[in-house]
């Protein structure tokens, strides 16, 4: 058996697991997967996540990926972090910079067990600014300025890629180099407010191809969190593990415990329980719906395509979220078959919970609705597009 | 004597173990429950042949690749 056939059964424990500690945000990007903004009152104390955390130790999770919502905001985030590196954790953060000034870079450049990435969503102020908010280019400037003045060693770089932005991968690549960072690319899916840019974001078919060529040409010098296996169908696989690892490698604890598939799958269809009243164990190796995702998994429309061993039908959530069958192709099937699917969808689930700042915040991205839908939008839907006008 | 490399942490699981590395942050597999207890016992042996002693002679070959490319990856030094 291979490998992967090993993982696609599941383990004992997650190898990808992300931890959001939070749904409060000083931003209010437009994509953000997990629709944050403001607090929710149920998330979890100090005491809690610290349960959480030795429960992650007994499990021998390696490592936790820390995320939010801004999860540096929480007043306990260092201490949280300190205790989960003090218990074999090792943490892996996702900021916006906010709260990355000297001192806590000098405090992380001490630090054995902390990685850090900063999110940018555009290598130039302008394209990033556009999507995460007046300001913001320049404060995730600083934190890696931070982070190298204190010889933080390969902080990363974590960028979402999209349509506004793929034609600056040369230049992400160089501003990472310019910091002695890593750069690591994702993939946009429409989840969270995700779901209401989709549309207007998800990069094209022609950059797709782009973004595989350049990701042939750097693979090696670039991280991508697995994220970009659907791509493996314009050639030859991607390195990574190339499978949807939802409930079976990945999975989400999000701030209020609710224990999700993964993090790009917040909705109640993905819900497998919560670490309050089962605890992150139990959960993990006994939920039903965890057990029927390590179940094989059927090709659907999928297995006659001769790219399936490396594709797999591409990534779940994005099937769900934009109103597409699970076992059936990717809304970025790179043979076309996602578009044509889309063509006769109706309507999609909502993501569970909006945790997005009423009203928006103070200089961030434009709030509009814009609908996913073509005809739900208005005629001059472009000059209502907070991305409009944007030229890469 | 190769050994366990001391920031390496081993996870046992149903087709072998994980293993992580806290200071490389690297994550390697051990695709076979029978490496794990090879790997394990390093430990205490005063060779790698004694380490190996209860593998079929035909197999050792494969074993001892397996524990060379832990070397070089850092998980045993
Ligand atoms: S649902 Fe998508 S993002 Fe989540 S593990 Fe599967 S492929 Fe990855
Ligand atoms: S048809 Fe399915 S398996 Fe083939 S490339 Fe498209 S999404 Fe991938």
């Amino acid at each position: 058996m291979k490998l992967v056939e090993h993982f696609a059964t599941g383990l004992d424990a997650p190898i990808c697991l992300t931890w959001e500690l939070t749904y409060a945000c000083n931003l209010a990007c437009l994509h953000c997967l997990s629709s944050s903004g403001r607090r929710d009152p149920r998330e979890l104390s100090t005491e809690e996540c610290k349960t959480v955390i030795d429960e992650l130790q007994r499990m021998q999770v390696f490592y936790v990926n820390i995320g939010g919502g801004e999860p540096t905001v929480r007043s306990d985030f260092w201490e949280l972090v300190d205790y989960a590196t003090a218990h074999q954790v090792g943490v892996k953060f996702s900021t916006n910079g906010v709260r990355i000034d000297a001192a806590a870079a000098r405090r992380l450049a001490a630090s054995d067990y902390v990685d850090v990435q900063i999110s940018l969503d555009g290598a130039t102020a302008e394209v990033n600014d556009a999507v995460r908010g007046a300001g913001s280019f320049d404060m995730a400037l600083a934190a890696l300025q931070h982070l190298a003045d204190a010889g933080f060693r390969d902080a990363k770089i974590s960028v979402v890629c999209t349509r506004q932005n793929i034609g600056q991968l040369d230049l992400f690549k160089e501003l990472a180099d310019r910091y002695g960072a890593t750069l690591r690319l994702t993939r946009l899916r429409p989840s969270g407010r995700g779901a209401d840019v989709w549309d207007e974001m998800h990069p094209t078919m022609a950059q797709q191809r782009e973004l595989y060529d350049w990701l042939v040409a750097h693979g090696e010098g670039v991280l991508t969190g697995d994220s970009f296996f659907h791509l493996s169908a314009f050639g030859s696989a991607l390195p990574g593990l190339n499978l949807c690892g939802a409930g079976r490698v990945v999975c989400l604890i999000d701030p209020v415990g609710d224990v999700y598939a993964c993090p790009f799958a917040i909705h109640d269809a993905f819900l497998a329980g919560n670490v309050r009243t089962a605890g992150f164990q139990e959960v993990w190796q006994r939920s039903e719906l965890f057990a029927e995702l390590r179940e094989p998994q059927s090709g659907g429309a999928c297995s006659s395509c001769q790219h399936y061993d490396a594709c797999q039908g591409g990534c779940m959530a994005a099937k769900f979220f934009t109103g597409l069958p699970l076992d059936g192709p990717d809304p970025e099937c790179v043979q076309g078959y996602g578009e044509l699917a889309l063509a006769s969808v109706t309507s999609a689930p909502k993501p569970t919970g909006d945790h997005s700042h009423r009203g928006g915040v103070r200089g961030g991205p434009v709030p509009v609705s814009i609908g996913r839908h073509p005809e739900s939008r208005p005629v001059s839907a472009c000059e209502e597009n907070p991305l409009a006008g944007l030229t890469v | 004597m190769l050994a366990l490399h001391p920031q390496v942490s081993v996870r046992p699981e149903p087709f072998g173990a994980l293993l992580y590395h806290f200071g490389t942050r690297r994550l390697s597999f051990l695709k076979d429950r029978r490496l794990l207890d090879v790997v394990r016992r390093l430990d205490g042996a005063t060779s790698v042949d004694e380490a190996l002693s209860d593998v079929p002679a035909g197999e050792r070959a494969a074993f001892r690749s397996a524990l060379a490319t832990l070397e070089k990856t850092g998980m045993l030094q």
